[in-house]
């Protein structure tokens, strides 16, 4: 175990959103069982405030998993140098292979806890609550994915000996590995490049024609096209836009973008990424919610919002990807 | 948006009402965000500072073991390493340890070689002669000295030994010559009663460093009785001791997060008189609960953030301007170190949003409940008490 403060921080305030996440969970359940929304009962009166407890307490819970994972990169980035032959997080994270799961489940947490915040959100703007129960239901969820990012973590910093001898990105991100990390290197910059610019290109049709219509099945669309983009977007950096960005043929790694040396570029590029999928989801959730009428005026306000606010996140990370490809020296395809 | 703007107004009035209780608050809390600021900046500047210095070390020293010790080396050895594919130049190094007893200071004696080699900082000119040397500026200051004037030492045989000062190095590299004297390498020998044919240790030059691991493994088999270690060697070491330094201070510091943290608690809960009435009113003209959970949540992060901006600055200071006189003694080391020298400032992100997400969440977190209770308040009954 590293006593590192980074490590601290995360492992303490882990603990935190566990613990206000268990005690949201508990009133959850108590207001499912016995919530009557026609009921002015004292009792019915004491639950609808426990419902604004619940809130604030999420909101922070749910605040912190959202930003733990910035927090986890940047910490398993700042400890690589502990260990021989790591060059960047990737060593970190092959020290114990434990690593590789945490940030799975930190990437779930972020959307699930986001998604969580907003619905909130507009079922607080309502009268009658409509989402009272879904919320709750999906609640009872999210507290053990939190709590099992926990344990995750715990033995992913608990197992890390600073002794062990791990192998660098440029071996798991070569294009002879075996990993399916390596498969997804080893596609070929052409065939990634023929996915990716189709499918953003259909995601940025599909949100200007939302926002200028309001059908439903468009949103519907474009919540699967987001999500295909995502992926996509993902297998490009390593494919494609990793090399144009460190101007590289054979550098594949995904994570040495977040270093001071690359002008920590890869923050903004996965926050637009993050940002734009995110946000570019919600309009297709939310599409079903307008048969309730305490809703759909709030929908309808906030649809526009979602939509811009993809699309902003959505065209910075183009711009992070494209910028070296259009104005930087390095040359990947050559024409004829 | 604007609604928000006019709750976080209302909030920073409120606050200003509340000017007592708060600026009290606002210093613990600010206090202990410097106390844990200042262990995350102290260590980062020693490793960046030990990073640094040890970018001009050599890739591999190679030292002889004798019975678990450290023992002179033959210079013979460097040829057999210098054989080795890989190795770029193997210097055998000789220096030394010297105790003045008039000053009560140990001083590092080490030979040259090459009197032609430039070095930087140094005013003056490298010892040429048997009976030159070049001093650090702390040798210099401790003697009052300058160029041209006399230092003299006692040598391995009890007599006096009399140097001229032919250069002495600035204090940009107090860091590696404070204590430093240089001569050349014949005289050395000479003053400590060294045999011609051994060195100190053997400096090894490694063209590629992926080959380094490979190469100590190849002395070590070729010279049993030889301990090889790596420039990336002693950089593990030292992150790991500062890590785990940091980290321990850091786990002492917890207990007094977690005191702030009850009296946080303790202020949120116990609230007066006046800001029950308020509350009450607010509610009676028309707030509801999100309201006024908003504005708590607005009162809290105003506070945080304030207090981390000024628990900040104060850490930076006394880190950087002070040098952190309340810490050294502890995460530099348990032997005193010798040269007194400034931290460079280096301020990382990341050591800011680690402290931001130390000192920050539990705040927020504990002032939660309190908060809520305040808003759920019924308008007559918070009215009436």
């Amino acid at each position: 175990m590293i006593l590192h403060p980074g490590i601290l921080a995360l492992l303490g305030g882990s603990l935190l959103s566990v613990l206000l996440l268990i005690k949201a969970s508990g009133l959850g359940l108590t207001i499912l069982l016995r919530w009557d929304g026609t009921s002015s009962s004292e009792q019915q009166l004491a639950l609808e405030h426990k419902t604004w407890l619940i809130s604030s307490l999420l909101n922070a819970g749910l605040g912190f998993q959202i930003v733990s994972g910035v927090l986890f990169l940047a910490t398993v980035e700042a400890i690589h140098p502990l260990f021989v032959g790591a060059m960047c997080a990737t060593g970190t994270l092959n020290a114990n292979l434990v690593g590789w799961l945490v940030l799975l489940v930190k990437g779930l947490l972020f959307f699930a806890a986001a998604l969580w915040v907003i619905f909130n959100r507009l079922d607080q703007r309502s009268e009658d609550a409509p989402l009272l129960r879904p919320k709750y239901l999906a609640l009872l969820l999210i507290t053990p994915l939190a709590f099992l990012d926990l344990t995750l973590q715990y033995s992913f910093f608990s197992g890390l000996h600073p002794d062990i001898i791990t192998s660098c990105c440029g071996s798991l991100f070569s294009e002879q590995g075996q990993s399916v990390l390596s498969e997804l290197a080893a596609l070929p910059p052409v065939t990634a490049m023929a996915l990716f610019f189709p499918v953003i290109a259909i995601y940025y049709v599909l949100t200007l024609c939302c926002l200028r219509s309001q059908n439903a099945l468009l949103r519907y669309l474009l919540f699967i096209t987001v999500i295909v983009a995502f992926f996509i977007a993902l297998a490009a950096i390593i494919s494609f836009i990793s090399l144009y960005l460190y101007q590289m043929p054979s550098h594949h790694c995904p994570f040495d973008l977040l270093q001071a040396h690359y002008n920590y570029i890869g923050y903004p590029l996965y926050a637009g990424l993050f940002g734009g999928t995110l946000f570019g989801l919600l309009p297709g959730l939310a599409a079903p919610l307008q048969h309730h009428p305490s809703l759909s005026a709030h929908i309808d306000q906030l649809d526009r919002h979602w939509l811009w606010i993809s699309l902003i996140g959505m065209t910075v990370f183009l711009a992070i990807a494209l910028w070296p490809m259009l104005f930087a020296p390095f040359t990947l395809l050559r024409s004829g | 948006m604007n609604r928000q703007l006019k709750l976080l107004e209302y909030a920073l009035a409120g606050l200003t009402r509340r000017k007592g209780k708060n600026v009290a608050l606002l210093l613990v809390y600010a206090f202990t965000i410097a106390a844990l600021g200042s262990v995350l900046f102290l260590t980062d500047a020693l490793r960046s500072e030990a990073r640094q210095t040890l970018d001009h070390a050599p890739e591999m020293v190679v030292q002889r073991i004798s019975a678990g010790r450290h023992e002179l080396i033959p210079r013979s050895y460097a040829t057999t390493i210098a054989q080795l594919p890989g190795v770029r130049q193997a210097t055998p190094r000789v220096w030394g340890y010297y105790y003045d007893a008039l000053v009560r200071a140990n001083f590092t004696l080490m030979g040259v070689t090459e009197p032609e080699t430039q070095i930087k900082d140094l005013q003056g000119q490298l010892p040429a002669a048997d009976n030159e040397c070049a001093v650090g500026i702390g040798i210099a200051d401790i003697f009052g000295a300058t160029i041209g004037d006399s230092l003299v030492l006692v040598d391995a045989h009890g007599k006096n030994r009399v140097f001229a000062i032919s250069g002495i190095f600035s204090a940009h590299s107090a860091l590696l010559t404070h204590d430093l004297i240089l001569m050349p390498e014949p005289a050395l020998r000479a003053f400590f009663n060294l045999d011609p044919t051994v060195a100190t240790d053997i400096a090894v030059s490694i063209a590629n460093p992926r080959e380094i691991t490979t190469l100590a493994k190849k002395v070590r088999y070729h010279l049993p009785d030889t301990r090889p270690i790596s420039r990336s060697e002693i950089l593990h070491t030292y992150d790991s001791i500062f890590n785990w330094r940091s980290g321990m201070m850091f786990a002492v510091s917890v207990a007094a997060l977690i005191a702030f943290c009850i009296l946080a608690w303790d202020k949120a809960t116990g609230i007066s008189a006046d800001e029950k009435r308020e509350i009450g009113i607010l509610k009676a003209v028309g707030w509801n609960t999100g309201d006024v959970m908003a504005i708590k949540f607005w009162e809290g992060l105003i506070l945080s953030l304030s207090a981390f901006l000024i628990g900040t600055i104060a850490a930076w200071l006394h880190v950087f301007v002070l040098g952190a006189p309340a810490l050294t003694p502890i995460l530099k080391g348990w032997s005193v170190l010798f040269p007194p020298f400034s931290l460079q400032p280096v301020t990382d992100p990341y050591q800011i949003l680690v402290l931001a997400f130390l000192t920050i969440a539990p705040y927020l977190a504990c002032t939660l409940i309190p908060a809520w209770k305040t808003a759920v308040t019924a308008p007559e009954q918070a009215m009436r008490s």
